[in-house]
């Protein structure tokens, strides 16, 4: 039995007068590539900030890799909820990978300084550029990349550390198809050979389902996981709801989750 | 009179003491000021810099309205102001949107209280003036110490800070979430630009302490996006505008100020211009 990446214990999180979550018993394994899913404002957001101890637990435990959650773990790598970068943001994408590295510490890079002590630090940041197939354009300030691009450097910069765990939160939101498909054949890829664990918090489950081990499903203040067939299934989400919700599979194996009181859709991606 | 021996030139330059603490001071103004200009303009936070350049104003007018230094009076009003943008929150980039409506309500108060403060003082211009532009070549050697003391305590803050500094200024949501402390960064970053022109300000005026600490920077930050190459630049830049601008003065009538604000002008139009072109 491999050992608990991620161990959510009675967990709960409040926020003002609400629970957003409560009595989430959840184990992730190490090296599995998990989704979570939900409608919005669900608190999928909640329980990867959770994970990272940026979250007040109002209720019981969460731990990483054994240990209990707090700021600035070196071995999860997080990729928040974002918008591109500000055209105007004059930083080269080889120096905020590198920020992944050791830009949390105090001090200050001095220019030769890496080079000096062996350039360790250049070469890893190197190695995982290469990685995530972002050599060509690197050297460019990030505001002038495309958003599949800035993509890439943001994975690498959350990997740059030695993370054994990517937490990523909607990374393929505003990327086009194509890219979507890249980038989650991007993860799988880093997930396998690095025996990184993941979990991936995604509005549109199609693109990575074939890679999944698992699937937690937010809603309704609980939260449910198991296996992908199991989880996203009529039975399953009618319950998780308490109303009438419905699991279609299209003819090319997408599926569609529709619902009463909100038109949850599985396909495609809104404009 | 100037010649082409521009050893000579040199000379003259260095012969009189004023000349000589004007060429210290505006070196070590212009080291500071790139420094922190750097992250000023990486940060979007031009406008927050300008207002706390001119904040002090009314609070040296103020100082010597209640018989206190107006050196208390200003530094006050610079901390009270960074502390007053910080406050309205962390906002990085294109969502400065409520930083900038902060700062120019705050400025423009504080212009108009300057302006009262005078009033009731019955003061002469003279003082704005100075506030303004600085008696760049009438400094003293007290005004060096200060200066230095105010450069390598800055600098020693940036040494300190950069690197974080530099995540939260770039990337806020990944620095959280690796446990830098984006919010107090900002913050003290405010309270740093604050206290150092608070400074500054006494000795070279408002004008220059703004147009160093923006104008090098953007156009350092048009050249390059690397981190190192950027601030080096910028302190380079800095350097020879200021330089430029004294000796200029120097042989000339016209004052010090517009010599180095116009030739940082006139390098990051120049920089611009070559970058569309090419």
């Amino acid at each position: 039995m491999s050992a608990a990446a991620v161990e959510f214990a009675d967990a709960g999180v409040r926020l003002r007068d609400r629970w957003v979550w409560r009595h989430v018993d959840l184990e992730v394994d190490e090296g599995a590539f998990v989704a979570i899913l939900g409608p919005n404002g669900a608190g999928k957001t909640t329980l990867v900030k959770a994970a990272l101890g940026l979250a007040d637990l109002a209720e019981g435990s969460v731990t990483v890799f054994g240990r209990r959650v707090r700021r600035g773990n070196d071995a999860i790598g997080y990729l928040p909820q974002r918008r591109n970068f500000d055209s105007d943001l004059r930083i080269r994408g080889f120096d905020l990978v590198r920020l992944g590295l050791d830009g949390a510490r105090w001090g200050f890079p001095l220019p030769f300084a890496d080079r000096l002590s062996g350039g360790t630090k250049t070469a890893r940041v190197e190695e995982v550029i290469r990685l995530v197939g972002a050599e060509a354009y690197a050297e460019r300030s990030i505001g002038e990349l495309s958003g599949g691009e800035q993509q890439r450097l943001l994975i690498a910069q959350a990997l740059v550390s030695g993370a054994r765990m990517l937490l990523l939160d909607e990374p393929l939101e505003s990327l086009d198809l194509n890219n979507q498909q890249a980038i989650s054949g991007l993860i799988q890829r880093i997930c396998q050979e690095r025996k990184v664990t993941v979990l991936l918090v995604a509005h549109d489950v199609n693109p990575i389902l074939p890679y999944l081990d698992r699937v937690v499903y937010v809603a309704q203040g609980q939260v449910v996981s198991g296996e992908p067939a199991d989880v996203i299934k009529t039975e399953t989400l009618t319950r998780l709801y308490g109303a009438p919700v419905e699991v279609l599979r299209t003819s090319d194996g997408r599926l569609v989750v529709v619902g009463q009181h909100e038109p949850v859709s599985y396909h495609g991606h809104e404009t | 009179m100037p010649s082409w021996d521009l050893l000579a030139d040199l000379q003259l330059l260095l012969e009189f003491h004023f000349m000589q603490n004007a060429l210290i001071v505006g070196t070590l103004v212009a080291v500071l000021a790139g420094a922190i200009g750097y992250f000023v303009v990486l940060r979007g936070q031009s406008f927050a810099t300008h207002m706390l350049s001119q904040v002090g104003f009314p609070g040296a007018a103020a100082g010597v309205l209640v018989h206190t230094s107006p050196a208390v009076g200003l530094i006050v009003f610079c901390v009270a102001g960074a502390l007053g943008i910080g406050w309205s929150g962390r906002s990085v980039g294109a969502g400065r949107r409520s930083e900038a409506a902060a700062v120019g309500s705050i400025l423009a108060f504080s212009i108009a209280l300057g302006l009262l403060f005078v009033r009731l003082y019955a003061g002469s211009a003279q003082g704005i003036y100075g506030f303004l532009f600085g008696t760049v070549l009438g400094i003293t050697d007290q005004d060096v110490w200060l200066t230095t003391a105010t450069t390598v305590a800055g600098l020693a803050v940036i040494a300190v800070i950069g690197r974080p500094l530099l995540f939260a200024s770039v990337d806020p949501d990944a620095a959280e979430a690796r446990g830098v402390h984006v919010r107090a960064i900002s913050i003290l970053f405010l309270i740093l630009i604050a206290l150092s022109v608070a400074e500054l300000v006494q000795v070279i005026g408002t004008l220059l302490i703004f147009a160093l600490l923006v104008t090098p920077a953007a156009a350092a930050q048009r050249l390059t996006s690397r981190p190192g190459l950027g601030l080096a630049l910028t302190i380079g830049l800095s350097l020879l505008v200021m330089w430029g601008g004294l000796a200029i003065a120097y042989f000339s009538l016209y004052p010090v100020g517009f010599f180095v604000t116009s030739l940082a002008f006139a390098t990051y139009l120049g920089i611009r211009i070559v970058k569309a072109a090419a």
